[in-house]
């Protein structure tokens, strides 16, 4: 039979595991991921709820980001949104600040990037945190688990191209 | 008459869809790093693996090396590696370049190459042209390379 210490590090053990790997939950916004996959999971949007939501009018439509690459952007985004710089670089961040700026903190902003499949996007979670230590409360992701191009394009979902 | 947004994004659905597959490789001709001219069409009669990545990509990094090794094996039976770079800035691509001494062209890609190639929307995404131009495989994402060499050598005894 373990002790009681040998239960107790197996606990603390999963505890922490668990906040290495999956979609971590976070209440202060200081502890907000830098890895897309530890963006929450209630946080996250899916193409087909989001395709819906762009549906809406006036308060219910999101503001949408795109922070990953502008020659991508430039290719396909999503109407409507604005393009805010890739988030793993500092001058991406400046951009998106910028961007955010006139937005009332509870202004509903989606952001994506589909540069990468979804474990190695770069923009993503540098982007979300930006987001939350900048007091912005309702802030979502859009999840693309391969890339823009198979997860929206493909899918049919409403894209322009240009600048 | 179709408006800029639906002609945009059919057109980029079709080559998501994988619909340039079997078809002419679109031409293009651009300066590469060095400022020499690369002209796909002179191309005609070589093995071409024209590679899409970016210095942000992290599959690219794993693949580049190893397409510096098949340049240096292959290159005597036709192949012709091509790195088009879809950074929005060269200065990290020359770094990157040059610390991975790659030995093949690496030149700078924009949305108008990436839209001609039914939009280059996800990294990596690499195209095997046979050596009538015309484009075999459309390899998207972190792949099998042990299988994509496979993929090379059977084009480059055909």
């Amino acid at each position: 039979m373990p002790g009681k210490g040998v239960i107790a590090a197996v606990i603390l053990l999963t505890v922490l595991m668990s906040g290495l790997e999956g979609h971590a939950q976070f209440s202060n916004p200081a502890e907000a991921p830098l890895k897309a996959t530890r963006v929450p999971q209630a946080e996250l949007v899916e193409p087909a709820e989001l395709a819906h939501m762009l549906k809406a009018n006036g308060a219910e439509r999101p503001v949408l980001f795109q922070v990953g690459s502008y020659v991508m952007f430039q290719q396909a985004h999503i109407p409507g949104s604005g393009y805010a710089g890739p988030g793993s670089q500092a001058t991406g961040l400046v951009l998106l600040e910028k961007m955010a700026a006139p937005l009332p903190k509870n202004q509903l902003i989606v952001i994506y990037c589909g540069c990468c499949p979804w474990h190695r996007c770069p923009n993503i979670g540098p982007a979300y945190k930006k987001l939350h230590d900048l007091g912005f409360t309702n802030v979502k992701a859009l999840y693309l688990a391969k890339d823009f191009g198979d997860d929206w394009v493909a899918k049919g979902y409403p894209v322009e191209k240009g600048e | 008459m179709c408006s800029l947004l639906f002609c945009a994004g059919n057109f980029i659905a079709q080559g998501q869809r994988g619909e340039m597959l079997h078809k002419t490789a679109p031409e293009f001709v651009r300066a590469d790093l060095s400022g020499r001219s690369i002209d796909l069409k002179a191309y005609r009669g070589k093995v071409v693996l024209l590679n899409f990545w970016a210095t942000w990509c992290a599959s690219c990094q794993v693949e580049l090396p190893r397409f510096g090794a098949w340049q240096r094996d292959y290159g005597a039976q036709g192949l012709e590696i091509i790195a088009v770079s879809m950074d929005d800035d060269a200065t990290p691509v020359r770094a990157l370049a040059r610390r991975l001494q790659l030995n093949f062209p690496v030149l700078m890609g924009d949305a108008k190459l990436g839209t001609q190639y039914g939009g280059v929307l996800g990294l990596p995404v690499t195209f095997l042209i046979d050596r009538n131009g015309v484009i075999v495989r459309k390899i998207k994402g972190a792949t099998n390379l042990t299988k994509m060499k496979s993929q090379v050598k059977e084009l480059l005894v055909n």
